[in-house]
């Protein structure tokens, strides 16, 4: 497993060894939003980057997830479909999103690793 | 954080219990504890849940005229409450829309006690000064009283250990309580559609009395977000969302609030604002009216959602939504063209830009369970 790189829509991703990249919610991101009652997974499609591939409900509201970088989506996680308590549960393993092919698998690695999100989340709450 | 936010007597209680907070109504208040909307919301159902609504406005009035001068505010009989009854009312404009819903009490010793809403208590007391003032004496106890809701089933056992005197109360009863020493009015009432209990407690006794209350086995602190979910799967009406200044009675379906008596062919019809308006609408009928409405698919569906008929034509828009936890299914109220407000109809609201199959269903959406006697 390689290791997490991070946006600063709190989404994380992974790349796998087939070159696909997993995204979902960081843990911060499910305890700010709450109980999650339903998400609607992207299509099987392209997406720029920056755009509202799903939407996560929580009990308060909806929440957009932002496409990290431009590419394809090839799956998603139906789990969540029946189950969308495994976003809150476990945000960065059952609690996955979708899994798509970046344009540029180089772009990946530019995101901010474990480091530099953990200074972003401790912004965050001392602002 | 720019602007000064209020607390509550409970306010070092919340962050002791490790509430999240947010602004509400000018307050400073818990919106969830480190339980979750989820299962604050289920465990008042299951058991009992305790909640500071401190912010909410509490008012007295005094003098022998107070209950018919009240009655030119509101469409409800105070006159002939009983003491120790409480009532529902609302206090209505010359256009017939609602400045404000209320809870009205009837003390005895010629006293009404009022709970209001907290977004509009100064504006109210402002209404009640204005129209009131020279009848009969009007006090607000906005800082000198704290006021806690213990709700669910098992609400009735845990208050009366502390008072065995309001396990004999029925649905809407009210009557003054000793509480650990404190002086408190006690509604048998609530806004989750179980039952349950409303203390109004002076403002020094309020934390004691709510830990007393947490220290219980059964009781467990609850935010507003549960505090929405419950009111909205018991199909009561949120003022500033189900009805303001631009709805009536009528059509935000409360006609069943309007007294008898009250109503045009009642013994002491009209002389409320917005009287003549109101009674048009029951005999004539009203464009609109509030309805409930359950997606039949799980994207819950939002307040300021458009509704649509099949054709696609905006007949109207969503009010309230969100998810249910009893209920495990969204669920919203909106006010829909009358003509398609009758139970079952097919509509559809938009959501993200996609249409959600929604359907007209009656409410309340889970069964109320006040105890009746």
């Amino acid at each position: 497993m390689s290791e997490l790189r991070f946006t600063e829509d709190h989404e994380w991703l992974r790349t796998e060894a087939d070159g696909s990249v997993t995204v979902g919610i960081t843990a911060f991101a499910q305890n700010a939003l709450g109980d999650v009652v339903y998400v609607q997974l992207p299509e099987l499609q392209r997406y720029e980057q920056g755009a509202e591939a799903s939407t996560v409900e929580s009990v308060k509201a909806a929440s957009g997830v932002y496409m990290p970088l431009t590419g394809e989506v090839v799956a998603v996680n139906q789990q969540l479909e029946g189950n969308p308590e495994l976003v809150n549960e476990d945000p960065l393993g059952e609690g996955w999103f979708f899994r798509f092919i970046p344009a540029d698998a180089d772009a990946v690695a530019a995101l901010l690793d474990q480091d530099a999100y953990d200074r972003l989340i401790k912004a965050n709450a001392d602002a | 954080m720019s602007e000064t936010l209020l607390k509550t007597p409970l306010h070092g209680l919340h962050l002791e219990l490790g509430a999240r907070m947010v602004p509400f109504a000018g307050y400073d208040m818990p919106v969830q504890y480190p339980l979750g909307v989820l299962k604050e919301h289920l465990h008042t159902r299951e058991q009992a849940g305790l909640f500071d609504v401190s912010h909410m406005g509490q008012i007295l009035l005094t003098g022998s005229a107070a209950a018919q001068a009240l009655e030119t505010l509101v469409p409800v009989d105070i006159v002939d409450l009983p003491v120790g009854m409480q009532r529902y009312a609302m206090f209505t404009a010359p256009n017939g829309g609602i400045l404000d819903d209320l809870m009205v009490a009837n003390l005895g010793n010629e006293q009404l006690f009022l709970v209001v809403n907290a977004a509009c208590k100064e504006q109210d007391l402002a209404h009640l000064r204005e129209h009131l003032g020279s009848r009969c004496e009007i006090q607000p106890l906005f800082e000198q009283r704290a006021l806690l809701a213990l709700q669910g089933p098992a609400a009735v056992k845990v208050l009366e250990r502390l008072a065995p005197e309001v396990a004999g109360m029925t649905f809407m009863q009210f009557r003054a309580v000793r509480l650990l020493d404190q002086d408190c009015y006690v509604s048998r009432s609530g806004y989750t559609g179980e039952d349950g209990y409303e203390i109004s407690v002076p403002a020094a006794g309020a934390e004691a009395l709510a830990r007393r209350l947490l220290a219980e086995p059964e009781v467990q602190a609850i935010g507003l977000g549960a505090r929405d979910s419950l009111r909205l799967e018991a199909g009561l009406c949120l003022y500033g969302h189900d009805m303001d200044t631009s709805t009536t009675p009528i059509e935000a379906s409360l006609l069943w609030a309007i007294s008898k008596v009250r109503r045009a062919d009642g013994a002491r019809a009209g002389g409320f604002p917005g009287a003549e308006v109101v009674f048009a609408q029951q005999q004539q009928g009203v464009a609109r009216k509030r309805v409930g409405l359950l997606p039949q698919e799980r994207t819950p569906v939002r307040e300021g959602a458009e509704i649509v008929d099949e054709a696609g034509t905006v007949i109207g828009s969503v009010c309230s939504g969100g998810f249910g936890p009893t209920l495990g299914a969204p669920l919203a109220m909106g006010y829909v063209d009358s003509q398609y407000s009758a139970l079952d109809t097919a509509l559809y609201a938009l959501v993200r830009g996609k249409r959600v199959a929604l359907k007209v269903s009656k409410m309340p959406f889970v069964a109320q369970r006040y105890y009746r006697g």
